[in-house]
């Protein structure tokens, strides 16, 4: 039964999306409310009928229907009810499902919200935003019918992958794809502006919000991403410049950049070709990841489902670039910059740089990231470029973004004077020198390290400098400082928050330096009672016991830390025996400190529990990683409060 | 635009190109088969060698951490040793992935194992298929 409703809604849900995008084209150009209203409807039901698909397919979860091959195929009696409800989007039919409804979602958003406030572009945002939909229901019907029958039901299903058996199953994809679906809206109001000829500042101003958002949850996705990679996959790292990394990471570097380019354009009315290409180049980048992950086109390296949804993506992006290209073509003339560059000493200058090296990043990603296609294509030799690649061309990118982080928000507008410059950056490059040499003095030898280090140390001081310099003017109107600083934040919240942001990053290269920098790791074969030192820890392996779980078997060795800190914890990494797979799986266990990580995870072992391979790593200052996602999380709240202060 | 700009946009321009290039070239992995390398091994070029483990050919000393296997797709055998254990998923009769370089003593020196990679590293929303099939598949596709 599932099958036929779930099947029959996503077709209505399809015929509604196509005459909800004509009907409000068609009622733009003809001035006809009446058509427009009658999208909006459209809009609503394909929201109701896409809700009732997703509903449908927990159903059918939980009560093991296996009469649906999805469900047949990511499931079996054993999954434990949490993760039946994760595996609606454990696999590549759900995983679209999920994305079409976050899509409705933003599109019921955009309705209530943007329906009056934005009336000439609001049409055009729906013709786009149902579009898109359109598209993905299209791939849902056609090319991964997630509703597909199995024939003969199954007495069982085939269980979920055991690796994503996880909570960060929850959290991991809900914001990745709340990030990618997000960049949609300002796409939308985008092409709408490109459509009316109302390319002046309105569609950013508009967008705001939702491109904070949107950028938001992708970081956060990314971070729970590597959270995930570094606890579910025990390989002792959270990120591998894997495809499937780089496909999110694209368009988190280029939305990074539209992120910072909008104010530009809000203050100084340049970049409007710019900002457009961007927004574009963002969305056209998060089609492209799902394309990349889900062809199997980088099969050489990775094999991926393969199927007919690679032509799909790949023909709707051609859609999507060509239109927006012919969008632009069509109103080149209007799209001239009305400010000039005065000055290359200039906040400009900075953001502009700022956003030349972002799009660099992007590029040199997707240059590695496709290089085996192209060398097949071109020499007729599979060569791919691993992560040493990423890592050399990326970090000079990276450090000089840290360091246009620090002199972006304070450098003067238009043309910086030598004054301004002393007064914001004399201390912050005091303080980063001397932070640079006691580095030096401490032993640091890793000359990225120290120059990485420093550099956050300069970016934090000047942002201290200048909260300090702002919450003084506030004492001195008579403002107590804590209230003064509490008040500074809230009223320039908009300023703050994005410090607030620029702060987590900061935190976040602090743990991604140190754990490049100093992480240690070992292999060893421990007997029973035999320890095991690294970098000032020791540990012991006190044997192995057996247990049987809902739908695994596993084999725990336990370990005692003896030395160092956390004496006397147990450490209990175990490798599980699912039946639907050929071999086991490693469960790591580790022990999170702010500055070490004790992590280990179980090799191969005897069965009599005699002796077992261990990999032993110290991890440093991973945790700094998943704090920045929390301070992350503090300064997107602030960004996106109403503004109490008007901005000029 | 004023020139500095330009110049500006030049120079950086001119100075990403190069360290792609040489990103490229410092770090290309050359993806070949056992019987491609075989054919033409040059020593201490980084290769990625895809194939099967061969049955029977397995050797692990836990003590000394030596993991020592085959490698073959159908033509030819290649001598794998590489230090530490090896990944789940990884066992004979099954497709892997070995990253090193191939020595003049005449075995592959294997610095990293990938296992049916594409699950280890997999995207948390795909589904499953036989991975190494399709990675023999794609090592084995005569199109050059």
């Amino acid at each position: 039964m599932i099958p036929e409703l779930g099947t029959g809604a996503l077709f209505v849900a399809l015929a509604l999306c196509l005459y909800g995008a004509v009907m409000a084209a068609v009622g733009a150009r003809r001035g006809r409310t009446a058509y427009v209203e009658s999208a909006q409807h459209a809009a609503l039901a394909v929201f109701v009928l896409v809700t009732t698909c997703i509903l449908l397919l927990v159903y059918a979860f939980l009560t093991f229907d296996f009469s649906v091959r999805y469900v047949a195929t990511n499931t079996n009696l054993g999954t434990p009810f949490y993760y039946r409800i994760t595996a609606v989007w454990g696999a590549l039919e759900g995983s679209i499902v999920l994305w079409s409804w976050m899509l409705t979602l933003y599109t019921l958003i955009v309705v209530l919200r943007h329906r009056t406030s934005a009336r000439e572009l609001y049409p055009w945002v729906l013709t786009v935003m149902l579009s898109v939909i359109a598209f993905f229901l299209l791939v849902m019907t056609v090319a991964a019918p997630v509703f597909a029958r199995s024939v003969p039901i199954p007495a069982d299903g085939r269980g979920l992958n055991p690796l994503l058996e996880d909570s960060g199953m929850i959290t991991h994809p809900l914001a990745l794809y709340l990030g990618f679906t997000g960049f949609t809206v300002p796409f939308a109001f985008a092409v709408a502006a490109l459509v009316t000829g109302r390319i002046g500042d309105f569609w950013i101003t508009t967008t705001r919000r939702w491109t904070i958002l949107a950028w938001y949850f992708l970081s956060l996705g990314l971070l729970i991403g590597g959270w995930w990679s570094y606890h579910v996959l025990g390989w002792g790292g959270y990120w591998a410049w894997d495809p499937v990394e780089n496909a999110a990471f694209m368009p988190w570097l280029t939305g990074t950049a539209f992120l910072h380019s909008v104010m530009i354009q809000e203050r100084r009315r340049m970049l409007r070709l710019w900002n457009l290409a961007l927004v574009i180049l963002t969305f056209s980048l998060t089609l492209f990841g799902t394309f990349l992950t889900r062809s199997g086109i980088i099969a050489s390296v990775h094999a991926f489902t393969q199927g007919a949804i690679g032509v799909f993506f790949l023909s709707f992006l051609a859609l999507v670039v060509l239109t927006s290209l012919a969008l632009i073509a069509w109103r080149w003339d209007t799209l001239g910059a009305q400010g000039a560059l005065d000055s290359v000493v200039s906040r400009e200058s900075a953001f502009l740089l700022n956003n030349v090296l972002l799009v660099a990043a992007a590029f040199t990603v997707f240059f590695g990231t496709v290089f085996p296609l192209l060398s097949e294509a071109v020499r007729g030799v599979k060569v791919s470029v691993g992560a040493p690649f990423f890592n050399q061309v990326n970090v000079p990118l990276f450090l000089s973004l840290i360091f246009l982080m620090g002199v972006g928000p304070l450098i003067a507008w238009r043309r910086a004077s030598l004054d301004n410059l002393k007064r914001n950056f004399l201390w912050p490059v005091m303080i980063g020198a001397v932070a640079a040499l006691v580095l030096r003095l401490l032993g640091v030898r890793s000359t990225i390290a120290v120059v990485a280090l420093a550099l956050t140390i300069f970016v934090a001081a000047t942002i201290a400098v200048d909260l300090l310099r702002a919450t003084r003017a506030r004492r001195v109107m008579g403002e107590r400082a804590l209230p003064a600083l509490g008040g500074l934040l809230l009223r320039h919240n908009r300023r703050y928050g994005g410090f607030i942001v620029h702060l987590a990053v900061l935190v976040v290269a602090v743990g991604v330096t140190g754990s490049q920098a100093w992480s240690v790791h070992t292999e060893t074969t421990l007997a029973r009672g035999e320890q095991a030192e690294l970098a000032g820890y020791r540990v012991r392996f006190d044997g192995l016991r057996e247990s049987q779980e809902s739908n695994h078997g596993k084999v725990t060795g336990t370990f005692t830390v003896v030395a160092g800190r956390g004496t006397g914890d147990r450490i209990e990494p175990a490798k599980k025996f699912y039946p639907q797979e050929q071999s086991p799986i490693a469960y790591v266990d580790y022990r999170l400190g702010l500055i070490d990580d004790i992590y280990i995870v179980l090799g191969d072992f005897a069965r009599d529990g005699s002796h077992a391979t261990v990999k032993f790593q110290v991890n440093r200052m991973v945790s700094w990683i998943w704090i920045g996602g929390l301070i992350l999380t503090l300064g997107t709240v602030l960004a996106v409060l109403p503004e109490r202060r008007k901005t000029a | 635009m004023k020139p500095k700009f330009l110049v500006g946009g030049a120079v950086i321009l001119v100075a990403l190109g190069y360290m792609i290039w040489a990103g490229v070239t410092q770090s290309a992995v050359y993806f070949v088969t056992p019987s491609e390398l075989t054919a033409a091994p040059v020593a201490g070029k980084a290769y990625r060698l895809g194939g099967l483990v061969t049955p029977g050919s397995l050797k692990w000393e836990p003590r000394s951490l030596d993991l020592a296997f085959t490698m073959s797709d159908g033509r030819a055998t290649v001598p794998v040793r590489h230090k530490g254990a090896a990944p789940d998923l990884f066992g004979e009769g099954r497709g892997a992935v070995v990253e090193g370089q191939w020595t003049a003593d005449g075995y592959f020196k294997a610095s990293l194992i990938m296992a049916k990679h594409s699950e280890e590293y997999k995207a948390p929303h795909d589904t499953k298929e036989s991975q190494s099939k399709t990675l023999l598949k794609t090592l084995e596709d005569p199109k050059r």
